[in-house]
């Protein structure tokens, strides 16, 4: 059973950490598109699946953030991954599955997953 | 919308657009009667009485990107379609309730669906805004108040992911105990 004095512990714990990350900046942030479009067409998950993978890798760089709607609503899920110094990669029609590969593959390694991204559409 | 949840998840969306510093989700069922009750209540800007005339038309957005809106109309659908209702009630400065309700026994109504995540995802999202969760099933209930939670962090985050799973393993054994089952 998980009790509210539980979260003292994480408390205590967290702190300890939270003093090592304070030196390191957000340099990725990744933004889902989060308004009536893009739930209704599965943002939900798409959106957990990124927080999950970023703190099951433990990504201390990455932020998940949400935004309204994009405005490409035939193509959502979309998620946007801004890195300082480099062009804004937009995915389309995301889904759980597509998201391991997107943190795999870009957020760690620095290689958009160029065939989930809305420049593959004019291909 | 598939679930329930995700209408939830959407017209939660409004009162943070309506920079609403406290909002409450409340999900009450009542198997007697078969019904099911959704509250959303905010104490964001509010929407004018011209406004409030005119946000259930699917037309209606405040949106910049397309022309169409859709969330309460979606929503009172939804309600509608069960042979339930839904009425919203907003003063400007004050802030804005959507109170739905469905018959839970029409065949058209649609299941409430996975709304620990919603709940989760509205919390760790805006973690500057105070969320109340209210689940009452026949008289049962069960809170879970952001403002009770981050007076035990203090400075920690609620979007820490120790307290993530901590949130996420809560809600499910309270809505256990809640709905009957066993632990």
């Amino acid at each position: 059973m998980k009790t509210l004095e539980e979260l003292l512990a994480i408390k205590a714990k967290a702190e300890k950490q939270m003093n090592v990350r304070e030196e390191e900046g957000a340099g990725i942030r990744v933004v889902v598109g989060m308004a009536t479009c893009g739930i209704a067409a599965g943002a939900r998950p798409v959106l957990a699946g990124f927080v999950e993978e970023v703190a099951k890798r433990n990504l201390k760089d990455v932020s998940v953030n949400q935004t309204g709607c994009i405005g490409m609503c035939q193509y959502e899920p979309i998620v946007e991954v801004f890195e300082e110094g480099k062009e804004k990669v937009t995915y389309i029609k995301m889904s759980p599955e597509k998201v391991a590969r997107v943190v795999a593959d870009h957020i760690v390694n620095g290689n958009p997953v160029v065939e989930y991204t809305v420049a593959s559409l004019n291909k | 919308m598939r679930e329930l949840s995700l209408n939830i998840l959407d017209i939660s969306q409004n009162s943070i657009s309506a920079k609403a510093t406290v909002v409450e989700v409340s999900v009450e069922e009542n198997s007697a009667e078969n019904t099911m009750i959704i509250k959303i209540i905010d104490n964001g800007c509010g929407m004018s009485e011209e406004m409030l005339r005119r946000v259930n038309d699917p037309f209606c957005t405040t949106r910049t990107t397309r022309k169409v809106g859709m969330g309460i109309p979606l929503f009172k659908m939804a309600a509608e379609m069960t042979g339930g209702s839904l009425e919203i009630s907003s003063a400007v400065g004050k802030g804005t309730q959507v109170t739905a309700v469905f018959k839970t026994d029409s065949i058209d109504f649609t299941p409430l669906g996975d709304i620990d995540s919603t709940v989760i995802t509205l919390i760790t999202m805006n973690t500057h805004i105070d969320f109340l969760y209210r689940l009452t099933v026949d008289g049962r209930e069960f809170v879970l108040d952001t403002k009770q939670l981050k007076e035990i962090l203090g400075g920690v985050p609620l979007n820490e992911p120790e307290v993530v799973m901590w949130m996420k393993d809560y809600l499910k054994e309270q809505t256990q105990i809640i709905r009957g089952g066993v632990v």
